[in-house]
């Protein structure tokens, strides 16, 4: 069960980045008024770790993850991906949404193919694509068309169209928060294969304690908006995980104490 | 229900029974539509006209070809089975041809209650296409050339300038208001500047045909860029993409749906301008010949004429329709 991490590399070189976020406060205009979202938060991830991001909803997570994307600036701090500050998006900084947000007029083929295509290098890397499907399991549909999808299926395929780009940073928003239950469960323990197999580092946002722990090997928890970081812990069980582990049990509790919903 | 058949046959055949064993192979809206078909053929040849019309005689022998087509298809349909769904479909449609060509018939020709020059049997128009059939011919082709030169050239315009507005916030301060107040304006208002602004009455009727079919286009393509998921661009953006890609290949495939829209509109626009632009010092022209016999009281070739221009323009449609239905085939899930 110990995935290599050689076995199904896409591209030639393993990379992954670390991530330096450093005093950075973000606020949103609202016609005059500014609300503040972000209120100096400091984080640092290694290069190859898997960091969970958790807080209440609507704390300034999602935003968080917008500007180590690159696709917003900070109000204030910086946010530095191996040491070179962000300041635009960056197909080695790659957001998957809590929707799958695939084009509904392209295939999946041309979906997943959309960041080769758009720097112009699909003619010489069309393999890559189909690699990337195959790594997903979604080969048998790369013709069908977004709407003939599943939930979980579009959402592997989205997850395949940041992998095709081989990405050092992979930032997930939600993925799964729209998925059923069950749906959520295999692509939890899909996602912890494909970051153990492809080696990138990974910072999930996530409302669920229990996908967390299960991906995460650090939790974060964040206050109510504007957010600051909480309280920080460390997962150290071996992947891949039980959700019924006494050890992760016990760090439920615990962080669903600092949530304030311990019963 | 097989009551009623029973009573109708009884009174119709001398042996209900054996009628009855081949009604069942037999398709009863193709009798009924080759009775009607006939009855139209035998009031035109058979009753004597208030006023002549010519024609008579071809317009009788083609009605009465396709009452004995409908005659054959009756027997024939059961056999065919699954290659004649589409016939049967249309079965009730037939029938009410034939009806309407009978009435049509005896209210015109046969007992003037209709009176000439107004109205005209169908005889009438299908003289007007044996006489005049070299002369249309001409229109048609003069038609076709201003309407599709005007047409793509205004859509090609209208969709260019309706992605640009839809995409830039500069182009759009600027380009929305003056959109705004042309887009109302009748399309034919503008023809007094056209005659200043245009070398010859040709291209001033491409320029009228092309804005009547281009506003529509512009701003159903600027509403449908602007309407654009803005996460499709985020999605692109993250992903390497330069804005000439998010422009081509994200705003101007997700704004396809509203543009065809546009799309139909302005086809409707332009016919309806059509006759308007062929006034403009034209030679020829199906717009141009209706407005010819018009001051001529020629109505049945007004009507014959008109006949054409509504057959084009649905054809037309249908073309649009097969290109949407293609481009479009992503949508099938959200419609």
């Amino acid at each position: 069960m110990v995935a290599r991490a050689t076995a199904v590399r896409i591209a030639s070189s393993p990379r992954s980045v670390g991530v330096d976020i450093r005093g950075v406060s973000h606020a949103f205009d609202l016609g005059g008024s500014r609300l503040p979202v972000l209120d100096s938060v400091s984080l640092s991830v290694a290069g190859g770790e898997f960091v969970a991001l958790l807080g209440p909803s609507g704390c300034g997570k999602s935003t968080l993850l917008r500007l180590v994307s690159g696709l917003e600036q900070p109000s204030a701090g910086v946010i530095a991906v191996d040491g070179s500050p962000i300041d635009r998006p960056d197909p080695s900084r790659i957001l998957v949404f809590q929707d799958p947000t695939l084009f509904p007029w392209a295939t999946v083929w041309n979906n997943v193919a959309t960041g080769l295509e758009a720097r112009s290098v699909l003619a010489q890397h069309r393999s890559r694509v189909d690699a990337a499907l195959d790594l997903v399991g979604l080969n048998g549909f790369a013709q069908a068309y977004p709407h003939q999808l599943s939930g979980g299926m579009a959402q592997r395929a989205a997850l395949a169209r940041a992998l095709v780009n081989d990405p050092a940073l992979l930032l997930l928003d939600e993925p799964l928060g729209k998925l059923d239950s069950l749906t959520r469960l295999t692509l939890q323990v899909e996602l912890v294969a494909l970051w153990r197999k492809a080696g990138f580092t990974a910072l999930l946002v996530t409302h669920d304690v229990e996908e967390a722990l299960l991906l995460a090997s650090r939790v974060v928890v964040l206050t109510e908006r504007p957010a600051r970081i909480k309280a920080e812990f460390s997962v150290e069980q071996t992947y891949p995980r039980h959700r019924d582990d006494p050890t992760l049990i016990a760090l439920r509790r615990r962080i669903l104490g600092v949530l304030g919903l311990a019963t | 229900m097989s009551n009623a058949i029973e009573t109708l046959d009884g009174g119709a055949a001398s042996s209900p029974a054996s009628l009855r064993n081949v009604q069942s192979g037999v398709w009863t809206n193709g009798l009924l539509a080759a009775a009607a078909w006939a009855a139209a053929a035998l009031a035109t040849v058979g009753l004597p006209d208030v006023v002549p019309w010519g024609s008579q005689g071809l317009f009788a022998a083609i009605v009465g070809g396709g009452a004995a087509i409908f005659f054959a298809l009756a027997f024939a349909v059961p056999r065919l089975g699954r290659l004649a769904a589409g016939v049967v479909h249309y079965g009730p449609w037939f029938i009410a041809i034939g009806v309407w060509f009978t009435l049509w018939e005896l209210t015109t020709a046969k007992f003037g209650w209709l009176p000439k020059p107004f109205f005209s049997p169908p005889n009438g128009l299908l003289n007007v296409y044996v006489t005049e059939a070299p002369r249309l011919i001409i229109c048609i082709a003069y038609t076709l050339r201003l309407w599709s030169l005007g047409f793509v050239s205004g859509v090609a315009i209208g969709y260019a300038i309706g992605v640009a507005l839809g995409w830039s916030k500069r182009f759009s301060y600027w380009g929305m208001p003056i959109l705004k107040l042309i887009g109302p304006v009748p399309a034919t208002a503008w023809i007094p500047c056209t005659f200043f602004f245009f070398p010859t009455t040709f291209a001033a009727s491409v320029f009228i045909v092309a804005l009547a079919s281009g506003i529509p286009v512009m701003i159903l393509t600027s509403s449908g860029v602007a309407s654009v998921n803005r996460a499709y661009y985020d999605v692109g953006r993250n992903l390497g993409a330069s804005d000439w890609y998010l422009v081509s290949r994200i705003a101007a495939p997700a704004s396809l749906p509203h543009v065809f829209v546009g799309l139909f509109m302005g086809l409707y626009y332009s016919f309806a301008v059509l006759v308007v632009a062929e006034m403009l010092g034209a030679k020829f022209g199906l717009g141009w010949y209706i407005q010819f016999q018009t001051a001529y009281s020629g109505y049945a070739n007004v009507y014959a004429t008109l006949l054409i221009m509504a057959l084009i323009c649905a054809g037309i449609v249908k073309v649009l329709f097969m290109t949407r239905d293609r481009l479009l085939v992503w949508q099938k899930g959200f419609i």
